[in-house]
């Protein structure tokens, strides 16, 4: 799977002078990631490499799919988009390579790896911010970068915590040997301070990731800085993987249910996080006058949800961590659909204020229409994917007595349906400036497509997802 | 290995590192200037590098996890301090200026 990115790598670097080919080489190597997954599948179901710090299990396969499809969608709709730039073979590098350690990520299971290959992610999303040629794009990358080290050089000091209580660095051991899961099995009161704080330094670090408060500051500038496909490969990719790990460290890790003692603490801790996320992001995305900005808002409320059913561990692991898992393949639809809608008319319109799509509906009926559809959705409104993962987390929380964060869910969900739904009248009742018409390239047309068909399918027959997603934390 | 164990107690690297970590944290804080930002995530970095070695040294001295883990944190550091550095070149080179308070284009 990692070897089909290496191999893809190899490719780009040869092709340079084929550069019409590129993007059909990196979602071809796609192609051979998704069959090599399906034949490890289909041979074993559940596997361990390097000595169990690797684990191919239901859950690293469901965020593998999830990995592999992003980068598909985001390689089709930004096809157009890098043929103006100036390094194009080094673009489709970076993005294979970053969703090559997502991949590693979803499956890793010791505190080495999950740094390996979140680092992996991370530098190539830092140098993908940055990648285009103006001054907004290096000062994103600059802000994404700082920020990103620091985040890591606080998980690693967590880490260093974990490792020096357990003296070693796995989260579960095959064998039965020490692991940081027996030592929280064994319950020491002596080893609890170490463990949380190691705990609440893991977190902060990955809060970095997935953009939750107070680790939230980067969030709307790359959004705004970087280019469009890559502000959509971020939002949705970083954040999968972000909470992938964070279901594996503290689920697998530090245990859920009266087994461990310091689920509760953990779990309060993410309840916390996501209230204040919530709260935060949409309040802030109420006065956006930029249509990235709002999403990038948006987007912080949305790990504000995600993190809902982190918090929501009383339930037992089945209930709130597939919420997480089923959430976060929902997200991936919507709010790539958005950005690649925005990425269409903006490259037309050649603006990203919000009041210059008055009356797109008009101008591009199609375009306006996914767009619509995908702000509906991440309002939380039926039919799309958005309410049924919304409801799915919520319920999640009711179960594990956390109705304040419920309330404090809907209410937000009510805040933000008057920024979403802002944009859409805006697109609909307003006057247009200007009458010409115009559709998305082909590329683009099919990437927006699928993201749509994906939300609306999503949204009308959610239980094949939701097996899956379920099926998924099985393995945790 | 086993003579400086007996010597110094783990504790004092803990607090040199926790020290390390402190100055690192103030550092990001106060400068400014990137470059100086970068440094001051450096020292964070090698903080929990000697957290690692110590307790490898200490804990289990037979299994080189550790210090493993402490030669991967200074690889990765490396390669993204290098990123950063062009990073902040480029931004020299548009706006003469390091200045993280001067780059300000993207606001609220």
């Amino acid at each position: 799977m990692v070897s089909a990115g290496l191999v893809l790598l190899a490719d780009l670097v040869l092709r340079d002078k084929h550069r019409g080919w590129l993007p059909a080489v990196a979602l071809s190597g796609l192609g051979a990631a998704v069959i090599w997954t399906v034949t490890l599948i289909l041979r074993d179901r559940e596997a361990v490499a390097f000595g169990g710090t690797y684990s191919l299990d239901t859950f690293s396969i469901y965020f593998k799919f999830l990995f592999i499809g992003v980068a598909g969608l985001v390689i089709l709709a930004s096809a157009d988009y890098v043929k103006k730039l100036e390094h194009q073979g080094e673009f489709w590098a970076l993005l294979m390579l970053a969703t090559s350690g997502m991949m590693l990520l979803a499956g890793a299971r010791d505190l080495i790896l999950i740094f390996v290959a979140l680092e992996l992610t991370s530098i190539c999303q830092y140098a993908l911010a940055a990648f285009v040629r103006d001054g907004k794009a290096s000062e994103a990358g600059l802000k994404y970068i700082l920020l990103g080290a620091i985040a890591s050089a606080v998980t690693l000091y967590g880490m260093a915590f974990l490792f020096g209580i357990s003296g070693t660095t796995k989260l579960v051991a095959v064998d039965g040997g020490t692991s940081i899961a027996s030592l929280v099995l064994e319950g020491d009161p002596g080893t609890r301070a170490a463990l949380v704080a190691g705990a609440v330094l893991l977190a902060a670090g990955l809060s970095f990731k997935v953009a939750l408060v107070p680790f939230q500051m980067w969030v709307p500038d790359v959004y705004e800085g970087a280019a469009t496909p890559v502000a959509a490969f971020l939002s949705v990719g970083s954040k999968a993987a972000g909470f992938a790990v964070i279901l594996r460290v503290f689920y697998q890790g530090f245990g859920f249910g009266p087994e461990s003692f310091i689920s509760s603490d953990w779990s309060n801790m993410f309840a916390a996080v996501a209230a204040i996320s919530m709260t935060v992001g949409n309040v802030m995305a109420l006065v956006q006058t930029d249509i990235r900005r709002l999403l990038g808002y948006s987007s912080i409320a949305q790990a504000g949800n995600i993190a809902i059913g982190v918090a929501a561990v009383a339930a037992g692991a089945t209930t709130g961590a597939s919420g997480v898992t089923f959430f976060l393949a929902t997200y991936a639809f919507t709010n790539l659909g958005a950005f690649f809608a925005i990425l269409a008319i903006s490259q037309r319109i050649g603006s990203y204020r919000i009041k210059d799509y008055a009356g797109m509906a008009r101008r591009a009926p199609i375009l306006a229409a996914v767009l619509a559809f995908c702000f509906v959705s991440l309002t939380g409104l039926p039919p799309t994917a958005g309410f049924v993962a919304k409801i799915y987390v919520f319920n999640a929380a009711v179960q594990s007595d956390l109705a304040w964060l419920v309330i404090v869910g809907v209410l937000n969900s009510a805040i933000s349906a008057y920024y979403y739904l802002r944009v859409v009248r805006h697109m609909y009742l307003a006057e247009p400036e200007d009458e010409s018409s115009f559709s998305p390239t082909p590329m683009l047309a099919i990437a927006l497509g699928v993201t749509a068909l994906g939300v609306l399918v999503v949204g009308l027959v959610p239980t094949p997802l939701i097996d899956a997603a379920q099926r998924a934390v099985e393995a945790l | 290995m086993e003579a400086v164990a007996q010597q110094i107690p783990l504790e004092h690297f803990l607090v040199l590192s926790a020290i390390l970590f402190s100055i690192g944290v103030y550092g990001v804080l106060t400068r400014r200037n990137a470059v100086l930002i970068i440094m001051s995530v450096e020292l964070m970095l090698n903080a929990a590098s000697i957290n690692m070695v110590a307790f490898a040294a200490y804990t289990s001295p037979a299994a080189f996890t550790g210090i493993i883990f402490a030669i991967f944190i200074i690889t990765i550091a490396a390669a993204e301090v290098g990123l950063a550095l062009a990073i902040i070149l480029r931004i020299f080179r548009n706006r003469g200026t390091a200045n993280v308070d001067e780059v300000n284009a993207l606001k609220w």
